[in-house]
């Protein structure tokens, strides 16, 4: 018997096409009706629109996701659970993955933000696995208008307010701005943990009649429909959905991954499966738990812990509350599981079991709500989107922009001052870095660096991605985050061991925007193959428009290193004065796309510089290994602003300075050339240093101590007091947000 | 010796204070809940930082009503040493433990920082260890401005209470005070985290000597009571 309420029936679902702001197609609408071999319920539709929306079923990138390298000797877990794994010796491993939180930071910033580190490290902890470090990846437009100010701090003060209570440190990530960020914020937010391998869990219902158990927060009415929220676009029309945005708790969080992590270590047998309810909440966890062991579930939602009342099993099975689990539990051990949730002020409560018929079934009020095969469910129709280059790919010009440089000081301190590149420490000085102490490298260096307790070992971690690279040629641009955030890795003195990602495009719909999507992608895999880091998870992001206008794409990538010895981690400021420094990679012009251009023309274009993956490789082999044999005693990677930012920001660390002498010509300090790192060296290693590098390195000049940068181009001689370029730096972000 | 530290719902320093007593200064130390009712067994007692049952009233404003309230002012009766840093500092003003209270700071928001600290008074059982007058602590807190009455300060002057105040206050407390001690010298709160700053692979060990000096006055407090 299938119930209706004042709610519309299966016709006028049908006849009203009521599914469509919901998201499903007619088409799709139709195949429903097919597989169910009847109309479906209110119900029905709901969890078919959430299930098969572009957020939770991939329907539209899958093809494109395929094809990433995702198997070595070390992947443990690949994508398609909560989180990727990776094996890092002795029976540990390292869990991480990123997610986007961009639509909803862009309604109501403080909780999108918020909820966004919420939902990530619901990921890692639904692993088995201790979260040990928060990065984030944040863009906005520029800062030339309040409701960017806004954006900004309100972004901030949520990933604060949430970080800093649930006590996991936020150890980097980055922060950019473009105009072409300035309708669409990226809010992207990634988690590492760490397990011990014998408490790895994944989220599938296995085992008849095995219990469903709800952990957490009861389920109130916010965030219906988080999920098809965030696959539309923006526009100024259309008033913002705040009631899709949900509203965070960290006490909660923290009382619900303490007690996750406890029930996975104390009672390894008896939790079967564990999943978070994130995007689509309960029907997203469930359908996808049942789907994935091949099982289906009989759910009670009359048992579903609610705050407000009258809610309707639509309303129940959409809410994306916050701070809520799904666990299965072996039958006969359900109590246990409660009276250790009980110990941590959490309530918990069986909704129901795993059935063996694959049906995905729902009562309420002691009736069927709905009755659909969790395959079904789970399996959204698959689209094979047309690609097509885009315009201005075809018609870029091929010469490289000439930066006009009449004064190198003037330009030197302008670039300093630019968003992109000035200081963060205003923005990150709200973010917890420190607490667990285990972080060794805090943010501002290339690489965050967290030991391991215990261990000699540490991981190192970074986020990257240049939207401006991928915009003038999206598969070069992705083979260019990759490796910058290898080298932030290899800078640090760990070797990158795997990626995860979150996808941030357009509306896929728009053939360029999918070649903009599949492009990077391919980029982006050439070079995780040639690194041997594979991507273990991730994340998709489409539909991040705004008056039909596309952001830049801007695929993030997030990567994770291993340090086997602690001992030998490298941070990337000059030590002291009279150490060499020397720049290894090629210096050419390289400049569409740059942050030179951006800042002399206002705007970037032209084809994108080359890169020489080859030249990368090698590079980044020679300075990690020089690092690891006690050689260097800074390293430091190139990248927006070239020369000039990198020797700038070696030196800001311990208010330095340096006598630099180089054949390139003043413009040359600013090109971007990838392949690059600045590394200082002690007298007493400089022989060993050359003869390890070969022609790899050039010597450039000494770290002094007497308060000014001096450099010598072919175009003069430049000096430039420290202080007066520091407080560029470092002040630009506040007089802007002022 | 032996040690305790106290972990309300919330918060999240106490196993960064249990691994400083622990694996730095090898001091026996259980990590208790603040449901427990006895402290008879502990010399010392920390309360860490964190955000007790959420916070989100005003700091410490729920803890001090937690059953383990009742035990810590027992063991203070005893004279026994009670450490409360961040949201134990916060714990311990809303309890009555220590005077004065904390605000918001003056500029809002959490702020996450390495800052200088002076020490006042190294005649304490919290400083009798300190060599340098001048010391680099994290702090990582939102509401940290403390504040005392004029004549509550002027007697806490009187007393030699005030132990550490900051060199570039960074949030607005009156008199630049960071850490201070009840008027019998064996309670001490500070928002400053001296257990972020004891091991030399974090790049900072000025917290050091804050355990030194604790576990100094301990060793001459059980000398003293042999004798």
């Amino acid at each position: 018997m299938i119930h209706t309420y004042t709610e519309p029936t299966p016709t006028e679902i049908r006849d009203q096409k009521i599914y469509l702001p919901w998201g499903l197609t007619d088409a799709e609408y139709e195949l429903v009706c097919q597989k169910l071999d009847r109309l479906p319920n209110y119900t029905e539709t709901g969890l078919f629109a959430a299930m098969w929306s572009e957020h939770c079923s991939y329907k539209k990138s899958k093809p494109v996701l395929r094809t990433f390298w995702s198997k070595n000797e070390r992947v443990l877990q690949g994508p398609g659970e909560g989180a990727g794994i990776l094996d890092i010796g002795d029976n540990q491993a390292v869990v991480f993955k990123a997610e986007s939180h961009n639509h909803p930071s862009a309604v109501e910033p403080y909780e999108g933000a918020a909820t966004g580190v919420g939902g990530i490290l619901r990921d890692i902890f639904s692993m088995g696995a201790q979260p040990i470090a928060v990065l984030d990846s944040l863009r906005f437009g520029e800062i030339d208008n309040e409701r960017t100010k806004y954006l900004i701090n309100e972004v901030i003060a949520g990933i604060a307010g949430y970080g800093n209570a649930i006590g996991i440190p936020t150890v980097g990530g980055e922060i950019a701005f473009d105009k072409t960020y300035a309708g669409n914020p990226l809010v992207n937010v990634m988690a590492v943990g760490l397990l011990d391998q014998d408490a790895m869990k994944v989220g599938q219902a296995k085992g008849v009649d095995n219990a469903i158990l709800y952990v957490g927060a009861k389920t109130g009415r916010d965030g219906i429909h988080g999920a098809t929220f965030a696959s539309a676009a923006f526009s100024d029309e259309e008033e913002s959905d705040r009631s899709a945005v949900q509203v965070g708790d960290p006490f909660t969080e923290k009382l619900v991954m303490d007690a996750t992590i406890a029930i996975v270590k104390r009672y390894p047998e008896d939790v079967i499966g564990i999943q978070d309810m994130g995007a689509a909440g309960l029907v997203s966890s469930s359908a996808e738990m049942a789907s994935k062991a091949g099982m289906g579930v009989h759910l009670n939602l009359d048992l579903v812990p609610q705050r407000e009342a009258n809610m309707t099993p639509y309303e129940l099975m959409l809410s994306e509350s916050q701070e809520r689990m799904l666990l299965v539990i072996k039958k006969g051990s359900e109590s246990k599981a409660i009276s250790l949730f009980a110990e941590y002020g959490l309530e918990s409560v069986v909704i129901g079991k795993v059935t063996d018929d694959g049906m995905y079934r729902l009562d309420f009020n002691g009736e069927i709500v709905a009755q659909i095969d969790a395959q079904d469910l789970t399996t959204a129709p698959k689209y094979n989107l047309p690609a097509v280059a885009p315009k201005r790919l075809q018609n870029a010009a091929k010469e490289q922009f000439v930066p006009k440089i009449d004064d190198l000081k003037q330009t030197y301190l302008q670039i300093l001052q630019q968003a992109t590149i000035a200081s963060k420490a205003s923005l990150y000085r709200h973010f917890d870095s420190m607490v667990q102490t285990n972080t060794v490298v805090r943010p501002g260096s290339d690489a965050a660096v967290v030991r391991i307790r215990g261990t000699k070992k540490a991981l190192a971690m970074t986020t990257d991605v240049n939207g401006r690279y991928l915009y003038l040629d999206p598969f070069v641009g992705g083979q260019m985050a990759m490796a910058e955030a290898a080298r932030n890795i290899v800078a640090s003195g760990a070797l990158p061991i795997g990626i995860t990602d979150c996808l941030n495009f357009g509306n896929p719909d728009n053939p360029e925007v999918y070649y903009e999507l599949a492009q990077s992608v391919a980029g982006i895999n050439q070079m995780a193959q040639a690194l041997n880091t594979p991507v273990i998870s991730g994340n998709v992001s489409l539909y991040n428009e705004y008056n039909d206008e596309a952001i830049y794409p801007t695929p993030m990538v997030g990567m994770v290193g291993l340090h086997a010895d602690n001992q030998t981690i490298m941070t990337q400021g000059f030590k002291q004065a009279g150490d060499a420094i020397y720049v290894v990679g090629t210096t050419t012009a390289a400049f569409n796309g740059s942050e030179i251009q951006k800042m002399q023309t206002g705007t970037i274009n032209g084809q994108l510089f080359a890169f020489d993956a080859e030249a990368e490789l090698t590079n980044q082999q020679l300075v990690l290994s020089a690092i690891q044999a006690g050689l260097i005693t800074s390293a430091h990677d190139l990248s927006e602003g070239g020369l000039a930012v990198g020797l700038a920001e070696a030196a800001f660390d311990q208010h330095l300075g340096f006598d630099v002498a180089v054949n390139l010509s003043d413009a040359l300090l600013f090109s971007e050339t990838q392949s690059r790192f600045i590394v200082s060296v002690n007298p007493a290693h400089q022989a060993a240093f050359e003869a390890h590098m070969g022609t790899a390195a050039q010597l450039m000049g000494q770290v002094t101590d007497n308060g000014t940068f001096k450099l010598t181009t072919t175009d003069g001689t430049t000096e430039i007091l420290e202080n007066e370029a520091y407080t560029s730096w470092k002040e630009a972000i506040g007089w802007l947000l002022k | 010796m032996k040690a305790a530290v106290i972990t309300f719902p919330g918060s999240n320093c106490d196993l960064d204070m249990y691994h400083a007593l622990v694996d730095e200064f090898q001091i026996e130390t259980e990590i208790l809940p603040a449901t427990i009712t006895d402290l008879s067994a502990y010399d010392a007692i920390f309360i860490p930082g964190g955000f007790s049952y959420g916070d989100y009233l005003r700091t410490g404003a729920i803890a001090r009503f937690a059953p383990v309230m009742a035990a810590i002012k027992a063991a203070d009766q005893q004279g026994k040493i009670i450490v409360g840093i961040c949201n134990g500092f916060q714990i311990l003003t809303e309890a009555g433990l220590l005077p004065g209270a904390l605000q918001t700071n003056t500029q809002p928001g959490f702020i996450c920082d390495i800052t200088g600290l002076k020490v006042v008074n190294t005649t304490s059982k919290f400083t009798n260890a300190f060599t340098k007058s001048i010391n680099q602590f994290p702090i990582a807190h939102g509401e940290g401005n403390y504040y005392v009455d004029a004549a509550t300060l002027a007697t806490m002057q009187a007393n030699q209470q005030i132990l550490f105040t900051y060199t570039d206050n960074p949030n607005g407390s009156i008199a630049d005070i960071a850490g201070v001690t009840n008027v019998n010298g064996n309670v001490f709160g500070m928002m400053p985290h001296p257990e972020r700053a004891v091991d030399a692979l974090l790049g900072n060990v000025d917290g050091r000597a804050f355990f030194s000096s604790i576990i100094a006055s301990l060793v001459n407090q059980q000398e003293a009571i042999k004798a």
